[in-house]
């Protein structure tokens, strides 16, 4: 397929569904007693429910003429990048660690599975209670679950070194620290890359769910407050401008992706 | 079963010494394996050798032992006199499965062995450089391994080995995963660059026609477990030589089925004395 009919039929997806909810939330359509409806004519998707895509279109419109958005916007994406970065961070120093040694892995692990498994919605009310309602609490949030994508990456990286590519620049005499460098270094970065999306993705939720459950600013606090007073038009606007900010920064990624990981073959990195 | 020692081998050093070398793995169930049992083999210096023996005989174990990968269980190993320990730092290694860091560009690859031994790197690339020409890859340089083909990429892996001038080559069916057209054209390459300066090699293979063709000296392993060297035959055969022509030379007819009969019947036998224990 080539491009072109490709775009065409990913656009001709979102007008059909837009159309259909247009349809349904303007006009009424009669004869619908037997399905239980009180009236014999009524909408099927009632705008006070579903909204209209003209009110989102010019909530959204409205938002970015007045220039509101954009501070929200900024916050959500300040939060999102502290969360990757220091979650990376965390995970690339600590998944090496216990990768290169077994026994400080070996002790922590049960406890590191713990931690993981713990749905970190149910942090964010101790994180806020313990980092306010200000910024850090969403990056704490953010952080708890980018670490651990990067963490279990960069560890299985470390691992899942080819044991002929070692035992050859073993053989080629390289010191502990050259293999580090040379061998495990990349090896753990390209682990890590390859999950890039889902790390990125993650940020975004951290921050965007901490915004939700309490905040004064970012686009989770923009649906929040929208979703307090049945203003649907709001909530769906906030869930477009999510939905296109979230693709634009993994168009960033993939970019990136595409520079950093040259030397692997394209079936790999289509992996995850 | 002592290793016969051959015209190379009185004429110079000896490169490679295993005496008396056995090796046994533990298991994981407690159990021990016996890779290879009694084996004593030496490689003089400038002497090319094959082992052959069927796949899983222990052949790539000796290989490691003299390349220190493992110590030897029982024995010693020696390498110009001095016993090893730890690494054989002294060889260069070709591994069968894929080794080059599937990150570094071929030229980086072949570069990499001078610049962790702190040659700077433009003069190291430079070598590289040469290298890479030397086997036909120049302009491959700036391709990552997976952008070669199977042959390029052992034609790296050995430019990647030789740079360091390792005193000795140690070889583990190198040229086992590629098709036999590419077979002889590294074979006639991997004797042309041997025949410049000729170091000690110790080549592992499975094929006895590669082994007869390429070396000085064939010798045969019985089957697995508790491997040991069951022959030892000088090749005859003139050098330098084509693979492709000195398949059709009578003598390498005659050695060929000469050790065929000796593999078949030993490795036979080693198969009943072995499926008794």
């Amino acid at each position: 397929m080539s491009r072109a009919t490709l775009l065409t039929l990913q656009i001709l997806v979102a007008v059909v569904c837009i159309a259909f909810w247009h349809v349904f939330a303007k006009y009424p359509i009669c004869g619908l007693s037997w399905l239980g409806f009180e009236k014999d004519c009524a909408t099927l998707l009632p705008p006070f429910f579903f909204s209209t895509p003209g009110d989102v279109a010019s909530r959204v419109v409205k938002w970015f003429v007045e220039g509101t958005i954009w501070k929200h916007l900024w916050i959500t994406l300040v939060e999102a990048i502290l969360a990757f970065v220091i979650g990376s961070l965390g995970g690339v120093l600590i998944g090496f660690w216990f990768a290169r040694k077994p026994t400080i892995n070996a002790i922590f692990d049960p406890y590191v599975k713990m931690i993981n498994a713990l749905p970190r919605v149910v942090l964010a009310p101790i994180f806020a209670l313990w980092f306010g309602l200000g910024i850090a609490s969403k990056v704490a949030l953010g952080v708890t679950l980018v670490f651990f994508i990067v963490f279990f990456n960069v560890y299985q990286g470390v691992k899942e070194v080819s044991p002929t590519v070692l035992a050859n620049a073993r053989m080629l005499g390289m010191t502990e620290r050259q293999l580090m460098r040379h061998v495990y270094w990349p090896s753990a970065l390209s682990w890590m890359f390859s999950s890039l999306h889902t790390s990125v993705g993650f940020a975004v939720v951290g921050a965007v769910v901490g915004e939700y459950l309490g905040s004064a600013a970012g686009l989770g606090y923009i649906i929040q407050q929208a979703e307090g007073v049945f203003d649907v038009a709001g909530v769906f606007a906030g869930m477009f401008v999510l939905a296109v900010f979230v693709i634009v920064i993994d168009m960033a990624v993939t970019a990136i992706e595409k520079r950093l990981l040259v030397w692997r073959p394209v079936a790999a990195t289509d992996a995850r | 079963m002592a290793a016969a020692t051959s015209a190379a081998a009185a004429a110079g050093a000896t490169a490679v010494s295993l005496a008396d070398v056995s090796v046994t793995f533990r298991l994981a169930d407690g159990g021990a394996y016996t890779a290879v049992e009694r084996a004593t083999l030496d490689v003089a210096d400038g002497e090319f050798v094959a082992i052959v023996g069927p796949t899983g005989c222990g052949k790539s174990t000796l290989l490691n032992v003299a390349a220190g990968l493992i110590g030897p269980s029982h024995g010693t190993a020696t390498c110009f006199g001095k016993g090893l320990t730890g690494l054989n730092r002294l060889s260069g290694y070709l591994f069968q499965a894929e080794a080059l860091f599937p990150w570094k560009t071929a030229l980086e690859n072949v570069a990499i062995g001078l610049e962790i031994a702190g040659t700077p790197k433009t003069d190291a690339r430079a070598r590289a450089e040469k290298w890479l020409t030397r086997v036909g890859l120049s302009g491959f340089g700036d391709r990552y391994p997976h952008m070669l083909s199977g042959g390029q990429r052992k034609r790296v892996g050995l430019t990647q080995v030789l740079i360091r001038d390792p005193k000795i080559l140690l070889m583990d069916e190198p040229f086992g995963p590629l098709d036999a057209q590419t077979r002889q054209i590294m074979g006639n390459l991997l004797l042309d660059l041997w025949s410049a300066d000729r170091k000690a090699v110790l080549f592992v293979t499975h094929d006895l026609e590669e082994a007869i063709a390429l070396s000085d000296r064939v010798v045969i392993m019985s089957a697995g477990p508790a491997a040991r060297i069951i022959g030892n035959w000088t090749v005859p055969l003139s050098r330098p030589r084509d693979i492709g022509e000195v398949k059709l030379d009578p003598a390498f007819h005659r050695l060929h089925r000469e050790i065929w009969e000796a593999l078949k019947d030993e490795v036979m036998k080693g198969y009943q004395q072995t499926g008794g224990g």
